[in-house]
């Protein structure tokens, strides 16, 4: 029984002129049909990275070192530019924090749309409007007609995202990789859009990836996380377990930094330090210099993700998050 | 919440900008006719409330409601078009930029980007020892050093790294210095505009805690603005909602989290993505935000509000008592 | 850190070592400039003082050619001068203009695009009218207006003497347009950043947020223009001489021996236009290489901060 995603040790490297720095070193994970999965860092942490390097639009200097990234059963980082542009875009959709970027400001919507579709699939320019009638009602635009000959900036923020997202079902993708998709939004906006997307995920098929730093969204609306640190998954599993009862110390400190998590007034929780830079990752556990359960092998050997329970929560730690 | 006097008024403040361009850019032929038009981005329309000393007020909203302009407007950068400003009961807005300079002391601001609010032109230590030379001429450079070091270890940054350059820091660092900056003169009242909102959620802990330490030691009373409702919680004794220019509710932060009285409060608070609680429904307003440009008619909230009624459509409300120390600018407050 | 050491370890200086075009064309710059200013005693004659001059040495051809001579290694011009010592002095003067013409166009021009972006509204307006009219003028219609004038009111002797300063005056006047327009878009920029705006909380005058905490931060954009801008203050001088408007032929500029040579192409002395322009087009294109590696070195999109 094949998953719809499966990435094996992945490894992503940046070839820089005084040498290669590894910005996600041995990721794995897995993703089945219709499994929204969340995957949670701070930035700088590598989950961009990871998106882009699933779709192999990793740009110059970073390349894939190592590992797979099987969709479907074939090895998309195998596969030559021309047969990974019918994946990108099309099996798989991406779509990024801001819209104004994605959308481009000179052009309708309608043509963009358009220009998506005949990309992908022979279709007439009309047969290829309809579509994209089609798709702009499945978002919840209002008027559709009257968007397809307006530009870009003519809508507001959160219009934007939804043609954004939109386009990305024009061509009825299995999995959407959402990079931070409601970070520059309102907070009512976002709420609209996270609603959105989950329920496209029902009604569409599609699994999702949900790339962001926002503990609270993912918990709401993933069914599984990864959290990363400096370019390593240090734990995984179901997204109940993990908020419930997180065992990694970095996942630990996250929750409880959040504002909300203890009374209000009193002094928040927060990890001593700073993420390290590519440059400057410790050996051993990336995280020990900050953690309060560390021990002599955390300085020099690295955990591996190992399961806790039966139930796939995996934490990468020698102490296994201890007794904490 | 003890009446005492209010260590700021903000009467009736009215900030406009007009954005018409020159002549040229308002003329237009419509209809046969030339016709100048003229742009107005009403940014904050008729707010009024008071600070007390001590307290920590949050000002919560989103884009476009105005709160970053009501802040700057409150601090002089942007003169107001009508209204005033009293601190401790003297009126500041209109008055020359000499009589504003001891008030200047008094009140700070700390900005939300890390990166463009330190000249980067600048050392850390020119930076922090700006204010102080401008403030406090008489101190030698002698005194002057001592302060900025003292003002950089309180806020955790080492003294010994004051000749580096803001690009040589992180974000957290930034916004520390940017903290010491404002910490240098001594003020009495800071208003810290959305200072954790570009930064990573642990560097946010730390800076929130410093904040709530400094204020502490210091006495310090603070306007925090920002549209992260779980941070206003945290920090916030009171709790201002706005709305395209408006105040729509006013009151204490944990009376307004349980009980919001306003439509817009409640749906606001709605949406606010709870930690685990995947039962949450949040309540979906129609339409879109208009922009401060065309302001709706009557209540700014009305085109989007489940209980608008006609008078809504025609009539601004007021600002009235809904219960204690809690005011909601609403014809119908929802229970 | 010292200020050496700090720029050792600078981004600017690690790019630099890299970048051989940056490196030959710093060392030939570097090369060029010192033999100009060092003329006197580098020129093999000084060919400003007449006395030296034989009109019976002129036309004679390089020395490697039949009928050169090696006493004079580039040959002489019409008037028997050594064509190697008159293309050194005629350098030190294209470099001298094309220094002074840049720094006083940069001193109008940033001031008018300070103020005119600072202050906004009706000064900006004025400001910028001028500006435009000013460039809307070509700097060959100011340039043939002031000498003409010039030399009506105080003679071509004293036109002479005062030729080098007058050159620059002329070549500001036409140019400084374009630092005003690139330093005010850059103070638009940075107007609206919050370390201006904590500089009006603190209270800072308007003239010091100006002066000490805007202006640095334009420096950038004036220092990629102004490479460009020297090279452009040093074609438009020469492109003046040829015309005969601009340095008299006793003290020639490289473009004033272009201009003497020209007439003599093809009566077969082709060397006296030749080397003058050849070293014309060196100099011009060391200084515009240097500033392409500038630019591209200090475009902040690149240069991640």
């Amino acid at each position: 029984m094949a998953h719809l995603l499966e990435v094996q040790d992945l490894v992503v490297k940046f070839g820089l002129r005084f040498g290669d720095l590894t910005a996600i070193d041995g990721a794995s994970f897995t993703l089945e049909k219709k499994e929204r999965m969340g995957l949670v860092g701070e930035s700088g942490a590598g989950k961009s990275v990871t998106g882009f390097a699933i779709i192999n639009l990793l740009s110059k200097p970073g390349y894939i070192a190592d590992g797979r990234v099987l969709f479907e059963g074939r090895e998309l980082n195998r596969l030559s530019e021309e047969e990974i542009r019918n994946i990108r875009g099309n099996r798989i959709s991406m779509i990024f924090q801001d819209p104004m970027m994605t959308l481009n400001p000179v052009l309708t919507i309608g043509t963009q749309m358009v220009e998506t579709v005949q990309a992908h699939r022979k279709m007439s320019k009309s047969d290829a409007m309809d579509l994209a009638l089609d798709k702009l009602k499945k978002v919840y635009i209002p008027s559709p007609e009257k968007r397809l000959s307006q530009y870009p900036h003519e809508c507001s923020g959160g219009m934007r995202q939804r043609i954004v997202i939109a386009i990305a079902l024009l061509t009825n993708p299995s999995l959407i990789i959402a990079d931070e998709p409601t970070t520059a939004l309102d907070v009512t906006i976002q709420a609209g859009i996270m609603d959105l997307l989950v329920e496209l995920c029902e009604t569409e098929d599609m699994s999702m990836i949900l790339i962001t730093h926002d503990l609270a969204v993912v918990s709401q609306v993933t069914e599984k996380i990864a959290v990363m640190y400096a370019g390593k998954i240090v734990e995984s599993g179901p997204t109940d377990d993990i908020i419930q009862a997180p065992r990694h110390p970095y996942t630990r400190g996250l929750i409880d930094a959040l504002p909300g998590t203890r009374g209000s007034g009193s002094r928040l929780y927060q990890i001593p330090g700073m993420m390290p830079t590519l440059m400057d990752i410790p050996p051993g556990c990336a995280f020990h210099p900050r953690c309060s359960i560390r021990t002599q092998r955390c300085e020099t050997e690295t955990p591996l993700l190992v399961s806790v329970d039966d139930r796939e929560h995996m934490v990468a730690c020698h102490g296994l998050g201890g007794d904490v | 919440m003890t009446p005492e006097t209010p260590l700021l008024d903000i009467e009736n403040l009215v900030k406009h900008f007009d954005i018409s361009g020159g002549l040229l850019d308002q003329l237009r032929f419509e209809n046969g006719r030339f016709l100048r038009k003229r742009t107005t981005v009403k940014a904050v329309n008729n707010v009024s409330f008071s600070i007390y000393p001590g307290e920590t007020i949050g000002i919560v909203g989103e884009s476009g409601c105005g709160k970053s302009t009501l802040a700057r407007a409150i601090l002089g950068i942007y003169p107001p078009n009508s209204g005033r400003i009293l601190y401790n009961g003297k009126q500041i807005n209109g008055i020359s930029h000499e009589a504003m300079l001891p008030y200047r002391k008094k009140m700070q601001m700390i900005f939300q980007d890390p990166y463009a609010s330190l000249n980067p032109r600048m050392t850390v230590k020119r930076t922090l020892e700006e204010p102080v030379r401008f403030h406090r001429p008489s101190l030698s450079s002698g005194e002057v050093a001592d302060k900025v070091a003292q003002v950089m270890e309180q806020v955790g940054v080492d003294p010994k790294w004051a000749g580096r350059y803001p690009h040589e820091f992180s974000g957290g660092q930034r916004q520390r210095i940017s903290i010491a900056r404002a910490l240098t003169v001594d003020p009495e009242f800071i208003v810290a505009d959305e200072p954790v909102s570009a930064l990573d959620v642990s560097i946010q802990a730390q800076i929130l805690n410093l904040l709530m330490s400094a204020q502490a030691e210091r006495g310090l009373t603070y306007m925090f603005i920002t549209h992260d409702l779980s941070v206003v919680k945290h920090i916030s004794s009171r709790v201002a909602v706005m709305y395209l220019g408006t105040l729509c509710e006013l009151a204490p932060t944990g009376e307004l989290f349980k009980s919001p009285r306003h439509p817009y409060s409640k749906a606001l608070l709605s949406a606010i993505p709870k930690l685990g609680d995947r039962t949450a429904r949040h309540i979906k307003l129609k339409g879109e935000v208009p922009t401060p440009i065309d302001l709706p008619s009557g209540c700014v909230f009305h085109a989007r509000c489940h209980y608008a009624q006609d008078i809504c459509r025609r009539a601004t409300p007021a600002l009235e008592t809904v219960g204690d120390h809690h005011y909601v600018a609403c014809f119908f407050p929802v229970e | 850190m010292s200020t050496w050491a700090r720029f050792k370890e600078s981004y600017l200086f690690h790019s630099f070592k890299r970048d051989l075009i940056a490196i030959a064309s710093f060392c030939a710059l570097v090369f060029l400039i010192f033999i100009a200013l060092s003329a006197p005693v580098v020129a093999p004659y000084n060919t400003y003082d007449t006395a030296t001059i034989d009109i019976m040495d002129a036309e004679i051809p390089p020395s490697w050619m039949e009928d050169g001579e090696d006493r004079f290694l580039l040959g002489t011009d019409i008037q028997g001068r050594c064509l190697l010592s008159t293309m050194i002095y005629g350098l030190r003067v294209s470099f001298l203009i094309g220094c002074g013409a840049v720094v006083l166009q940069a001193l109008i021009g940033i001031l008018v695009g300070l103020f005119a972006g600072y202050f906004g509204g009706k000064v900006d307006g004025f400001l910028m009218r001028i500006t435009d009219i000013q460039f809307s003028i070509p700097y060959l219609i100011v340039a043939i207006f002031t000498s003409a004038i010039f030399k009506l009111a105080f003679g071509v002797g004293r036109y002479e003497d005062l030729a080098i300063p007058l050159l620059i005056i002329i070549i500001a006047v036409s140019h400084w347009p374009i630092y005003a327009r690139t330093v005010r878009a850059a103070v638009l920029g940075e107007k609206g950043k919050e370390y201006v705006e904590a500089a009006r909380v603190i209270g800072l005058s308007r003239w010091v947020i100006m002066f000490r905490h805007i202006l640095p931060n334009t420096m950038t954009s004036v220092l990629v223009i102004s490479t460009i801008q020297v090279a452009e203050a040093i074609m438009s001088e020469a492109a003046l001489s040829f015309l005969g408007l601009g340095m008299p032929i006793t003290k020639p500029s490289l473009g004033s021996l272009i201009r003497a040579g020209f007439e003599y192409i093809f009566s077969g002395s082709w060397w006296i236009t030749f080397f003058p322009g050849l070293l014309l087009v060196v100099f011009v294109l060391v200084i515009l290489l240097l500033g392409d590696w500038l630019r591209d070195v200090l475009n902040p999109k690149l240069y991640k901060g």
